[in-house]
């Protein structure tokens, strides 16, 4: 039996669409819809589903973040995780949180929970990064499966079948191991209300990275944030002849 | 004019002492992948030295194709059982003692399935904070990627002594094939980790061109109804020497295989033309393929988000354009 550590991110919800500040240096985030990564859902699905199992004795669910943050962290209690840890980083700090201070606190506290794995989404939806899972696997020197569309426990390990960029690749990795959900590892579960009602009872514990011991220093600074270059309005052709001879015209097709 | 050039001089060996970058190459051991060679574009362009560290089971010919990339001034071949597979944990070691002996300021990949794997997992060991799939290049330490499914772009500066950067193969040209690198041995060591094993792979087979180097992408979504229907973009693709894609409504519902998902979270593409067929055009598939120089959207919903983004639009029903496009091409 082991325990499961989830990593689950608050950010603007997938359907949103963003808007750029005018000052550049970042995003409108005040007054937007935020929701759970999309990726995490799949994540603590898939942790979930290990408990139900039986091959996974506790789900705890990690969020680093706002206040807010709670939110995603009762959304996971939601949907079976069985305690929260809340990192409380707000404001201009968490602005400038990156993945590497991110591995550095799950990698800390999978040491302390004596956790055997790890599961991240593969990238969270506002930065695009893909690199918490694989730094925090490098950071407790476990063997990472990212990018993972089917996990199965064996004896002496995990079988992963990863989705890589030709098509599929399986591997067998060592536990303890840290896992990234790519979209097609499950259908994440809608939590009922009767589960809402009753995540509101589990623990969630509150941490500040330095408890942790973890320095949340920038390494980067953003130095501007744009809205991409706008596409020339397009023309709606009339038929089939019109959309080839285009085509023809520019040179695309013979 | 002879004083300029030797300031210039002076001032690219002062560049090169400081400036000097290690590209990981990407290979099936058969043949070098391309998002290689865009890497190597995106190293020049931080000026300094530049080395291409290939690593696998089998890698002369890998080496030789690496050391005929412009610009590249030395190839490393690690060759070993070890790379079976290329797993992360193996590389990464090899990666650290070739930094260790050489001391690059960059370390770059292809922001490929590969190139995402690893060089996350060398920037931890390095304690440094990487920069993902970056568009472009503004000066060694200052760097353009984007973010929010591409509908915003950040410009971001480094302050870490080793930049670990993957490349958005896309927003490269590769370079070209003049040169001529001398190839050496990378540092010895044992990099066989027990703690991953690679089994197999199952790749899509295709005589098609590779999705993120065709110069013509045809693009199934939800609209296609079923798998067979793929038929006909197929056939269309033959004729048109075409990569088909997929969005990811046509990957969920099981008409194609995932590796031909584009957007967000799948491939990346800008070919010359992309057409896009029964496809809406949500935030997460436009982020793949925005870039395109031509969009066609053939879609019989007219307020289809599709049909913004796209220079030529055809309201129709699919079914009946896409054999009509077949028969008169």
């Amino acid at each position: 039996m082991s325990r499961v550590l989830v990593g689950v991110k608050r950010v603007i919800d997938y359907a949103v669409k963003i808007r750029v500040k005018p000052d550049k240096s970042g995003v409108v985030t005040e007054g937007v819809k935020h929701s759970m990564n999309p990726f995490d859902e799949i994540a603590v699905e898939e942790a979930v589903k290990m408990k139900e199992k039986k091959i996974a004795s506790e789900v705890v669910a990690v969020s680093v973040g706002p206040a807010q943050s709670q939110e995603v962290l009762r959304t996971a209690l939601a949907m079976g995780a069985d305690r929260g840890i809340h990192i409380e980083v707000s404001g201009k700090d968490y602005e400038l949180l990156q993945p590497i201070h991110v591995s550095k606190i799950l990698a800390k506290l999978a040491q302390d929970e004596k956790a055997d794995l790890v599961i991240l989404g593969k990238q969270a939806i506002d930065d695009d990064c893909n690199q918490t899972a694989q730094m925090t696997a490098a950071l407790l020197d476990w063997p990472q499966a990212t990018f993972a569309s089917k996990v199965e426990k064996t004896a002496d390990g995990l079988t992963v079948v990863r989705e890589i960029d030709g098509g599929l690749e399986t591997i067998k990795t060592k536990v303890p191991a840290v896992i990234s959900a790519d979209l097609r590892l499950n259908t994440p579960r809608y939590a009922t209300l009767p589960n809402i009602m009753k995540a509101k009872k589990k623990p969630i514990k509150k941490v500040a990275p330095k408890d942790l011991g973890v320095d949340t220093t920038p390494r980067i600074e953003v130095v501007s944030v744009e809205d991409p270059p706008v596409r020339q309005a397009g023309s709606i052709l009339p038929d089939v002849d019109t959309l080839l001879s285009k085509l023809r015209d520019g040179g695309h097709i013979k | 004019m002879f004083a300029r050039y030797s300031s210039n001089l002076a001032r690219s060996s002062q560049l090169r002492r400081f400036q000097s970058t290690l590209v990981l190459a990407e290979h099936n051991n058969e043949t070098l992948n391309p998002i290689t060679s865009n890497a190597v574009t995106a190293a020049k362009k931080l000026g300094g030295d530049v080395t291409v560290l290939v690593a696998g089971t089998k890698v002369g010919p890998i080496a030789e194709a690496a050391a005929k990339l412009d610009g590249v001034s030395k190839v490393l071949v690690a060759e070993g059982d070890a790379f079976n597979g290329l797993v992360a944990e193996a590389v990464t070691p090899l990666v650290l003692a070739t930094q260790n002996q050489f001391k690059f300021t960059h370390i770059v990949a292809g922001a490929s399935a590969f190139g995402k794997a690893v060089l996350p997992r060398v920037a931890a060991k390095l304690d440094v904070s990487p920069v993902s799939e970056i568009i472009d290049v503004k000066s060694a330490d200052t760097f353009v990627r984007t973010i929010y499914a591409g509908n915003a772009i950040q410009t971001v500066k480094s302050k870490d002594p080793v930049k670990v950067v993957t490349v958005r193969g896309t927003n490269f040209e590769a370079a070209g094939t003049g040169g001529s690198a001398a190839i050496e041995k990378a540092p010895e060591g044992n990099y066989k980790s027990d703690l991953t094993e690679f089994v197999s792979q199952e790749l899509t087979k295709s005589d098609r061109p590779s999705l993120t180097a065709a110069k013509i992408v045809i693009s199934g979504g939800r609209g296609m109804k079923s798998g067979d229907n793929f038929k006909m973009l197929y056939d269309l693709a033959d004729k048109w020497g075409a990569a088909v894609g997929a969005s990811r409504a046509a990957v969920d519902a099981g008409f194609v295989p995932n590796d031909l998902q584009i957007g967000q979270t799948g491939k990346i593409v800008a070919p010359e033309l992309y057409v896009a067929v029964g496809i809406s055009g949500a935030i997460q598939h436009l982020a793949g393929m925005k870039d395109s120089k031509t969009i066609v959207a053939i879609n019989k919903d007219p307020e289809a988000p599709i049909f913004q983004v796209a220079d030529y639009g055809l309201v129709a029903d699919l079914f009946k354009a896409i054999p009509e496009i077949n028969e008169k091409c």
